[in-house]
């Protein structure tokens, strides 16, 4: 394991140094890993709080700040944080207007967010939790976990936090983000492995030619392992499952090629130019795009690709103001 | 045992004080392996959380309290420490268990088959899953059984643990041909198979040293 870290224990903790250090607007708690806004709490407005196991940067401590999120909660590498986490970020960040907690649904994730909530509903905190569950990887039924939440929380970070800074009431930011789950897909390659730095070994083998199709954000395998193709194969691979699980013609989306950590910007525009050669030619209309790697699996090599059939409302949330480290436009 | 034990045996608080630390010394010196089974079908980090937490349950173990109140500072320590799923699980193990010993200063064999199947029922309102799923349940359902019937049986409460600790590392040798449909694993579909589920192995650990414990004396 060659990785530019002190020791493996300490990774989350001195990452999160070096973000205080990086962005004094925000309030960095290293010891007990939330990240807060500056400004928080904002009297009257909802808060939004998510968070993770860490290793998926900038996601989500990466997008705390204005017209996004006013806390992060940060677990430790792939591993959910604990309800002390999620309730102090979420007594510190509640302005009165109550608080929307966004969930990737990951069993750990779902069950201390769950925990985290019955603590809020105690202390007089209202707090609505969406789960996302975007990737049509996984097969969906009742004999599962069910789906694993990917790229599309950045969709719906960035759209309920607009609303949000906007004062929209808690029910409707909730909404919003339901809206923006239902409206997404996603869909990842793996290319390589990642190590986990407590683990000090790569999660899986691939071989020379081998890639890992429908991954999640862990470095948990994905649903199967084929020969490598092109950069053309693999979009297509992802986008056919995409849209034969939510039909894109005549749709306008809203596009992320998401790089997973180990793979460079020239490789993901090559990925994003498939991406959009395929949807203009499967009868979709691309109205914004993001490409770059926002919601990463440590090192691994690889690529995700989350579609959002926006309406005008959700396009107009988008594009409003946002001032976080990992994404930052209009403002 | 501790003294005045009767004829079926009994744990006082500091066997169960016991009991933690023979079970996070057991994890500790597995974490490697259990991390090796996760990384095989999930992200590679059971062992290594469930060390974390039960280092911080060994440490946050009290003083002069009754066998109840152990397992539920237990139980807190590892939600607080642990994360993942395996935290609120454990957690929910030694709190179920904990609460249904209430303030007794003793416990006996039937107070603690009460617990277990205490703890049983929580995990399962908490994660969903049932025997089969390739889960934690699929160590603690049989073990829970297999207590219930050596205790009919007339066992003491060693033998009771002894049957419950066999039980379920039988169930998690059980789990390796499953397909996993509850947890991580669940993602990978008919890849799952082959490999022995994590929890299930780790809660295999944790009443063998259950069992070492009600054992000596």
């Amino acid at each position: 394991m060659r990785k530019l870290i002190n020791a493996p224990a300490d990774v989350v903790s001195d990452a999160l140094r070096g973000m205080a250090a990086a962005h004094p607007s925000l309030k960095v708690d290293p010891a007990n890993g939330t990240v807060i806004r500056g400004d928080a709490p904002r009297t009257g407005k909802v808060a939004l709080v998510s968070g993770g196991g860490s290793g998926h940067e900038p996601l989500h401590a990466g997008f705390v700040g204005h017209g996004m999120l006013d806390a992060a909660c940060c677990g430790e590498v792939f591993t959910s944080p604990v309800p002390d986490q999620i309730i102090a970020a979420t007594m510190a960040v509640d302005g009165g207007a109550g608080v929307l907690h966004l969930v990737k649904n990951y069993t750990g994730d779902v069950m201390n967010f769950q925990m985290a909530a019955e603590l809020a509903e105690d202390e007089d905190i209202e707090v609505v939790s969406v789960v996302v569950d975007d990737d049509v990887a996984v097969e969906d039924s009742t004999f599962t976990a069910g789906r694993r939440g990917t790229g599309a929380t950045l969709f719906a970070e960035k759209i309920a936090g607009a609303l949000a800074e906007e004062g929209a009431p808690l029910a409707d930011v909730a909404a919003a983000a339901r809206e923006v789950n239902e409206r997404s897909r996603s869909f990842g390659v793996a290319l390589s492995s990642c190590t986990v730095p407590a683990a000090g070994t790569p999660t899986f083998e691939l071989g020379e030619d081998e890639m890992e199709l429908g991954i999640g954000i862990h470095g948990e395998p994905g649903r199967e392992r084929v020969r490598v193709g092109t950069a053309e194969q693999i979009v297509d691979a992802a986008l056919s499952a995409i849209d034969a699980d939510m039909p894109l013609s005549g749709s306008e989306v809203l596009v992320l090629v998401n790089g997973m950590g180990g793979t460079p910007l020239i490789e993901q525009y090559v990925a994003y130019a498939a991406a959009a050669r395929w949807l203009e030619g499967h009868g979709a209309t691309v109205v914004r795009s993001l490409v770059g790697p926002y919601v990463t699996s440590l090192e691994m090599a690889g690529c995700m690709i989350s579609v959002c059939r926006v309406t005008p409302e959700l396009t107009r949330l988008w594009d409003a103001p946002v001032e976080t480290p990992g994404l930052r436009w209009g403002r | 045992m501790s003294a005045g034990s009767t004829d079926t045996g009994s744990m006082d608080a500091g066997d169960f004080a016991a009991w933690i630390r023979s079970t996070a010394g057991r994890v500790s010196a597995d974490a490697e392996r259990l991390t090796r089974l996760d990384a095989a079908i999930g992200d590679g980090d059971h062992g290594l959380n469930l060390d974390r937490g039960f280092r911080a349950a060994v440490e946050a173990l009290p003083e002069d309290a009754p066998p109840g109140k152990v397992l539920i500072v237990a139980g807190r320590a590892i939600v607080s420490k642990t994360g993942g799923a395996s935290g609120p699980l454990y957690g929910t193990v030694l709190r179920r268990a904990g609460k249904s010993f209430g303030d007794a200063a003793g416990v006996d064999a039937a107070a603690l088959g009460a617990a277990l199947r205490a703890a049983l029922e929580g995990v399962q309102d908490l994660g969903k899953a049932a025997e089969g799923d390739k889960t934690m349940v699929d160590a603690l359902a049989p073990a829970v059984a297999a207590y219930e019937a050596a205790l009919a049986d007339g066992s003491d409460l060693a033998g009771c643990a002894r049957a419950a600790a066999e039980a379920a590392s039988k169930g998690a040798d059980g789990t390796v041909p499953m397909r996993a449909r509850k947890g991580r694993a669940s993602y990978l579909g008919e890849r799952s198979e082959g490999h022995m589920d994590p929890g299930a192995s780790s809660t295999a650990l944790v009443l063998e040293a259950l069992a070492d414990t009600a054992g000596e004396g």
